[in-house]
């Protein structure tokens, strides 16, 4: 069978790399053999799976090589729980340099060494926030992932970079077979959270796959950096994840986004008020004028 | 000032009073250092010390002994027939391509760019791609165009297979208009790499998704892939040899005709060249010979992983025994015999061989150039008892270092032989004055280490034996060959009339050195 890759997306800080190595944790307890690449220069998508701080990335390992050519596959490529195979683009310093470039330069490297073996059951890309450049657009260009998931959560910055990320999609979805193939919903405890999220999911044509709720046995596993499922299998949590993971296995809802206007969004957002009736009258108004106004 | 009667050129002109007077003045405005320190500084950089400096160097290149990426995709892309190579980039990349090309093969070349300014950049080139591809078809009437990018795109990630696909569904180019394309970053690898992935792009684009009814030998023919060529007379020679033996072939990227076409007063942007019907025909053939396999590793993978064919392990047919290799392996796999007039040519080169050995014999060479070049070139050094000094390749890997390692550790003409990889000519600079060989044999940018060289001294002085790419200061030599038995004959007479040449000129000064200036060598 091919290899189903699957590439990860959303705001950042929410939660993508722990709900996605939580999720192929999950994966790898039923048996899957699946490959995990950071795409970001931050490198914090395999820890929990190695036990690591951070790993050793492609790019550093690049530059302190002098070329990429002379890197060999196993320097990068780290196995950690569940066989599970983990690798880290990694990229430059906050502030210099180009990160999109690292991710392009690190995934021909891995095409070019044969990281992407036959044996594989899945290849999931944790990336970096929005598709910010087309280096961040790398893991859906053809042949590598055809599924996107983006996690998402009920805040409204959260549902908006989401959108964004649908519009992204769609640049790619015309003219190869990448697939938006749902929403992941990690909780944030905010009002009618989990209708909000099957709202937005329905307006963009597609699910919500699955809504993780939140509980603070993440932390606690991820201060041993540990998934949960590693580090208390029997929690309710690892259930969730277990049940996001088969979700994922039994998708097949893929489907070309229909990202919405800001408009759409907003009335949307309203319509869960999240977000309130806006008043024309006060746009612009600074507070002296507001009081001069209410003494008149 | 110049005499409209007797125009003189930059050079001797700029030698006269009036401007040499100006250039002094110029110093002097400019404060440039005294002509004392310049030189001391010279003199400097032709130390053992300041060799070991120059080998300590990590984040420069000076003088690099290769070229980038797309430079060979455009090359590749040239040798099929009625396509225009297309750079999906900035305009000065390609307006550098066609000039290097132009300075070389002596031809003008078609290729064209869409011209990424800063706001694709920053919106990324898709738009370019759409105006550009409908208005390159509408110009120039290609049947097909080659599609590879600059740095500027490849850095902000575009995209081409979308790119080039969103094109078509806007109806910019029909959807069957055949489009192949491959990302040729310019900071990865080198020409050679850019020419193996265009090969690349454009084998599959024709034959990826037809395989099934494809039989490997069911067309009887050779598949050849030159790789980065540029001598003509090394398309034409193997196609010769191939005649003779009556092998029926095709060439994956042929640009003979139109890197050659002749002034008769028609201009023809296209000219000759394989023909898309070859390439959909090209699984079909017995097998796919590399004649540069170093440099097609990604040629090779297609072959062997898509067509199912055994992409034979060949090296390239420079010299006597290489060539002789190749006409067995072609033999082998088609089933006819080698021909008595290859026969004949064979005995005549080692006649030729015999006859010069001796001049050749225990005479030092440093080589540099592209990696299947400098291994050929030194397996027909050995061949000749001439002994590789340094032995120079800018862009290629560690495997080319240990494998030519060995060819040299092999031969007892290639034991004081030095291997470089990824080294420059400022460091060859620095290997030739430490140790100085007879001869330089490389392309054109080698002149500058023979005027250094002789700036040291007439002792000092390496000639240059100009063979490889570019060669831009001597004419046509492009035609040249440096393949199969009579490339083999070509090389054999430049390296054994430069040492002539040296000869002559060391031993032309009357009644000192001239008992030794011969009629007869």
């Amino acid at each position: 069978m091919a290899i189903r890759q699957c590439a990860i997306y959303g705001k950042g800080g929410i939660g993508k790399s722990t709900t996605t190595q939580n999720l192929v944790a999950g994966l790898a307890a039923e048996g899957k053999k699946i490959m995990i690449i950071g795409c970001d220069p931050k490198a914090d998508s395999t820890r929990l799976i190695l036990h690591a701080k951070a790993q050793n990335t492609i790019m550093e390992m690049a530059a302190a090589a002098g070329t990429v050519e002379d890197l060999e596959l196993d320097e990068v490529l780290k196995v950690g729980y569940g066989g599970i195979r983990c690798v880290e683009s990694g990229g430059p310093e906050p502030g210099v340099g180009c990160a999109g470039r690292g991710v392009i330069t690190a995934i021909n490297f891995l095409e070019e060494e044969g990281a992407y073996e036959e044996d594989l059951d899945f290849v999931f890309y944790d990336v970096l926030g929005d598709v910010v450049c087309g280096g961040f657009a790398m893991p859906i260009r053809e042949n590598k992932a055809q599924e996107i998931y983006i996690v998402v959560s009920g805040e409204m910055m959260a549902m908006y970079a989401a959108n964004n990320i649908a519009k992204g999609i769609c640049k790619y979805a015309t003219s190869g077979k990448v697939r938006l193939a749902g929403l992941i919903c990690n909780s944030r405890k905010t009002d009618k959270e989990a209708e909000l999220i099957e709202a937005l999911a329905d307006r963009m044509g597609t699910q919500m796959i699955h809504f993780v709720p939140r509980d603070n046995v993440v932390q606690r596993a991820e201060i041993r950096r540990m998934t949960v499922i590693e580090y208390d299998p029997k929690a309710k949590q690892a259930d969730e994840y277990r049940t996001l993971a088969r979700k994922i296995v039994e998708n097949k809802k893929f489907v070309i986004p229909k990202p919405l206007t800001m408009d759409e969004l907003e009335d949307l957002l309203m319509e869960f008020g999240i977000l309130d009736e806006e008043d024309e009258s006060i746009v612009g108004k600074t507070a002296e004028a507001e009081a001069a106004l209410a003494a008149a | 000032m110049q005499d409209v009667e007797t125009i003189k050129p930059g050079y001797p002109l700029f030698n006269t009073d009036e401007y040499q007077e100006a250039f002094a003045r110029k110093r002097v405005f400019e404060e440039a250092p005294a002509t004392e320190k310049l030189e001391e500084v010279f003199q400097w950089t032709t130390t053992e010390a300041y060799k070991e400096l120059n080998f300590q160097r990590q984040a420069l290149t000076i003088n690099p002994a290769k070229a980038c990426q797309p430079l060979g995709a455009v090359l590749c892309a040239l040798g099929f027939y009625k396509t225009l190579p297309y750079v999906h980039g900035s305009q000065g990349c390609v307006a550098y391509f066609r000039t290097y090309f132009n300075r070389h093969f002596r031809e003008p070349v078609a290729a064209v760019s869409d011209s990424m300014t800063e706001d694709a950049a920053v919106f990324g080139g898709q738009k370019n791609m759409f105006e550009g591809l409908e208005n390159s078809k509408a110009m120039y009437q290609p049947e097909m165009i080659a599609v590879s990018t600059t740095c500027m795109a490849e850095v902000i990630g575009d995209d081409l297979n979308a790119f080039i696909t969103n094109a078509k569904h806007d109806g910019r180019v029909p959807m069957d208009f055949p489009t192949p394309f491959a990302h040729t970053p310019s900071f990865v690898g080198s020409h050679t790499t850019g020419w193996d992935n265009m090969l690349e792009g454009i084998l599959s684009y024709f034959t990826l998704k037809t395989m099934e009814d494809k039989v490997v030998g069911s067309n009887g023919k050779l598949n050849i892939v030159t790789g980065f060529e540029g001598y003509l007379g090394n398309l034409r020679v193997i196609k010769r040899m191939l005649n003779e033996m009556g092998v029926a072939y095709s060439f994956l990227s042929d640009p003979e005709e139109v890197l050659d076409t002749p002034a008769d007063g028609e201009f023809r942007m296209y000219a000759g060249g394989t023909t898309q019907d070859q390439i959909k025909d090209a699984p079909n053939a017995i097998d796919t010979l590399l004649l540069q396999p170093y440099q097609l590793p990604k040629t090779k993978k297609y072959v062997q992983d898509t067509w199912h064919q055994p992409a034979s392990a060949i090296n390239i047919p420079m010299g006597l025994s290489w060539t002789d290799d190749f006409l067995m392996k072609v033999s082998e796999l088609t089933g006819k015999p080698i021909p008595e007039s290859l026969t004949q040519e064979r005995g005549r080169l080692l006649d030729m061989m015999t006859d010069s050995h001796t001049w050749l014999h225990g005479k030092r060479f440093s080589v540099f150039g592209d990696p299947d070049f400098v291994t050929g070139m030194c397996q027909f050094l050995l061949e000749l008892g001439a002994e590789p000094l340094h032995v120079l390749c800018h862009n290629a890997n560690k495997r080319w270092a240990k494998d030519i390692t060995k060819l040299l550790k092999d031969s007892p003409y290639g034991q004081d032989a030095e291997v470089y990889v990824g080294k420059d000519l400022w460091h060859l600079r620095s290997l030739v004055f430490s140790n100085k060989p007879d001869f330089l044999i490389g392309n054109s940018y080698g002149k500058f280490i023979q005027r250094d060289t002789l700036h040291k001294g007439k002792e000092h002085e390496v000639p240059l034996i100009r063979m490889g790419f570019p060669l831009f200061d001597r004419h046509h030599l492009h035609r040249d060959t440096t393949l199969g038995y009579e490339g083999a004959m070509h090389m054999l007479k430049l390296l054994v009339n430069a040492v002539m040449e040296k000869l002559d000129q060391d031993t032309m000064t009357l009644g000192e050195t001239d008992y030794a200036f011969d009629l007869v060598r």
